[in-house]
């Protein structure tokens, strides 16, 4: 609210008469906002002072352990040590090359997928394309790769993996069970809501658990199916159903006369769906599904607790190194800026993305 | 009907019945039902058979079995004597415990910090916006595991301990405070404080009704406050006015005296709280800014005290955007506290696991701990719709 004020008044001056004028706006307009400013530049200025100095100053940046012996700083030697290892976990590293190629194609696939441009039925074609490649990629098997086991599959990559997989499937599924719920068919009704609220009712990790140890038990003798695909599964249907509540959200938002107008029109169920409704309903969930979105990302730290050897396990381990064991703040810092920038970029794009769509129906 | 349309009464009788809204929605909901009752019995008879074929008992038999293992931390008595039934209730305490504590704590920060964003102050702004960008966009598991390797390994062992304030002690071996010394004055005082409580509660109700009837205007806020600080405080001086401190101290191998809050307690704590805060700051944030500044001008105008403005207008109406996603947060924070497991606190998950190990009962353990989260969240959101109908704007 006083941003607008602000910036609503006329502006003149040179630069420096501008700055001041902002800085007794802002920052000292009257004696108590003063005494706060003071206040603020202390936190920052004593905040600033530990990190610098530990991480700059006192640091050591040299590629040698030895260097670190000295230092009373962080010792980033650490992380040049482990950076592969944070990356591509226990795959086998001769072959790192696989992981990268599957960590490009998943962000450049998220990257491109960001673009209006691109919005259209094929994009979903190229995703499951894209799927099947990447997943060739990491297990190998064909055209003379050389086979690798889910199980060694690691660090960012199964982050990464376990994310956009998630990401891909989660949202289909929860605009099916949104669909279900506000259908007039009673059973297909009362089976959505029983998943949807079973879901998000209970902890991620009795989901994960459930997926663990319960789901062998459900299957007949002999017939496995992999841990990672469980866990996989799992966290689909959790953040589905957080997703589901969501897109209802945004549809019950929908005056009814769109709906009216559908049905007069003569459109199918469907038509209805996918031509009116959906499009409007959607744009106005943009924030909530991105952030979502954000915790699904985040969430995949979770499969740690069920042995799986993501980011967040692959550090663990890490730092469990007798010759690293102090050098843990260095480590977690390290993957804490990995798992932030991703965040913050995603939610930056959903206020870039509102605003744009925003700007684009106005009239 | 005009005769083209008397021609197309031809048609297949099947077909418009295959066309017919009601008989498409009644075999699709069949098609549906059918195809998770068929789902459901199949899993549940393999899982029989598996449960058969591996000699794993069913039932909930195992709960009054003894539990022979320890639990580090409990809130009520607890022994490895005691039966599976008595762990799980101690595993359910600590998770209250620290969902309670820290639903506390993030409150306070979060509204802190919520008030801090919407500050005319821009440098304000700026630090609760990087504080909420900050550790919200970390995921709260490496922020737990963060805290405790930071207990556990960057804190000094027990003879170094820091000594940050008098009787304070910061070590790998946790948090501990001093404490009031056992008297039996504390229960009174405790007592005391309850009765407070409900005696402001009563007095308020008194004092709207009698503006409602008179129009006389009594403070009971602040008389109510005085109440609740006043009762405990007279019980207190009637016990004779107990000072005793039980103050830790460094033994030859551990701390003596004191409370104490574990490693993996103080970690979890403090991680939910930091996480949550973020995200309650910004519920507080954007329930502050659902009231149009034209509120408190109309208050203004029609002369209310500018105290009065913000306890009759404002905060009404910003509660009622920001109590349902609040309690959402609560909720959350309770779920997040599972997590104490990867760091060993024992709360349910942690304690319902240790049982699956033992027993094996894998299904029976997953499923009482799904079915308190699921009470727990069930019940919430009962009050919420509640709070809702109670709170939501009465329309002419």
């Amino acid at each position: 609210m006083t941003e607008t004020t602000n910036r609503a008044r006329p502006v003149s001056g040179p630069v420096v008469n501008r700055s001041l004028r902002w800085m007794k706006e802002n920052l000292f307009s009257t004696p108590l906002n003063a005494a706060i400013t003071l206040f603020c530049i202390y936190i920052i200025w004593s905040v600033l002072d530990v990190l610098v100095s530990w991480a700059v100053i006192n640091a050591s940046f040299g590629a040698a352990k030895e260097a670190c012996e000295t230092a009373t700083g962080a010792c980033w030697a650490y992380v040049h040590d482990m950076w592969r290892f944070l990356l591509f976990g226990t795959y086998p590293s001769e072959l790192h090359w696989r992981p990268l190629v599957a960590m490009i194609m998943l962000t450049s696939g998220m990257l491109l997928s960001m673009n209006r441009r691109f919005w259209s039925p094929w994009l979903a074609v190229a995703w499951i394309v894209g799927f099947i490649a990447v997943y060739f990629v990491l297990r190998g098997g064909i055209l003379g790769l050389t086979p690798v086991r889910t199980a060694q599959w690691g660090g960012l990559t199964l982050t990464l993996v376990l994310a956009v997989v998630g990401i891909a499937f989660a949202a289909p599924l929860a605009l099916l069970l949104a669909l279900g719920r506000r259908s007039d068919m009673p059973l297909i009704k009362v089976v959505c809501i029983v998943v949807i609220e079973v879901f998000r009712g209970v902890p991620l990790i009795s989901v994960l658990f459930m997926a663990s140890v319960m789901f062998p038990l459900f299957l007949p003798e002999g017939v496995s199916i992999d841990v990672l695909l469980r866990a996989q599964i799992g966290i689909i249907f959790f953040q589905a159903a957080y997703l589901a509540e969501v897109f209802r959200g945004g549809m019950q938002a929908i005056p009814k006369g769109q709906y009216e107008a559908a049905d007069s029109l003569g459109l199918n169920y469907w038509q209805k769906t996918f031509k009116i409704i959906l499009p409007q309903a959607l744009r106005l969930v943009i924030p909530p599904t991105m952030s979502t979105f954000i915790s699904l990302f985040k969430d995949t730290s979770l499969v740690v607790i069920i042995g799986l050897f993501d980011l967040l396990a692959a550090t663990r381990a890490a730092v469990n190194d007798p010759m690293w064991r102090q050098q843990f703040v260095e480590a977690y810092l390290f993957i804490a800026l990995i798992y932030f920038c991703f965040c913050f970029f995603m939610s930056r794009y959903s206020a870039y993305l509102d605003n744009d769509l925003k700007k684009s129906t106005s009239h | 009907m005009s005769p083209k349309h008397s021609k197309s009464n031809d048609v297949n009788p099947i077909l418009t019945i295959l066309y017919d809204k009601t008989f498409r929605s009644v075999v699709y909901q069949i098609l549906v039902f059918g195809g998770v009752f068929l789902l459901g019995w199949y899993l549940v008879s393999n899982t029989l058979a598996n449960l058969r074929a591996q000699d794993i008992a069913t039932g909930f038999g195992f709960l009054d079995r003894e539990a022979a293992f320890g639990i580090s931390e409990s809130v009520i008595a607890y022994s490895a004597d005691d039966s599976y039934g008595r762990a799980l209730l101690v595993g359910i305490t600590n998770t209250l415990k620290v969902a309670s504590i820290g639903i506390v704590l993030a409150t306070i920060l979060g509204t802190i910090i919520g008030i801090a964003t919407v500050s005319k102050n821009w440098l304000l702004r700026f630090i609760g916006v990087t504080y909420i960008e900050t550790f919200r966009n970390i995921p709260v598991l490496l922020q737990l595991i963060f805290w405790y390797a930071v207990i556990t390994r960057g804190l000094p062992g027990l003879r170094s301990a820091l000594n940050p304030i008098e009787g304070v002690f910061l070590s790998n071996r946790g948090l501990y405070i001093p404490v009031m010394a056992n008297h039996p004055a504390w229960t009174w005082v405790g007592v005391g404080f309850i009765a407070g409580i409900a005696g402001a509660f009563f007095l308020r109700r008194w004092s709207l009704k009698r503006l409602e009837a008179t129009g006389h205007i009594f403070p009971h806020l602040s008389v109510g406050l005085g109440i609740i600080v006043a009762v405990p405080f007279l019980v207190w001086l009637v016990f004779g006015a107990p000072t005793e401190m039980n103050v830790p101290k460094i033994d030859t191998f551990n701390f003596q005296g004191g409370a104490r809050m574990s490693p993996e307690f103080t970690a979890l704590l403090l991680g939910l709280t930091l996480y949550t805060t973020t995200y309650i700051a910004e519920v507080v944030r954007s329930g502050i800014q659902s009231v149009p500044y034209g509120q408190t001008e109309a208050a203004t105008s029609l002369g209310l005290r500018s105290s009065w403005i913000m306890r009759l207008i404002v905060l009404p109406q910003a509660l009622r955007v920001i109590i349902p996603p609040l309690t959402n947060q609560y909720l959350n924070l309770t779920k997040n506290s599972s997590l104490a497991v990867a760091i060993g606190y024992p709360d349910l998950v942690s304690v319902s696991n240790t049982t699956m190990n033992q027993t094996g009962q894998a299904v029976e353990g997953v499923a009482i701990f799904m079915t308190v989260y699921l009470s727990i969240s069930l019940l919430v959101s009962l009050f919420m719709n509640w709070y809702n109908k109670r709170m939501s704007l009465v329309e002419r």
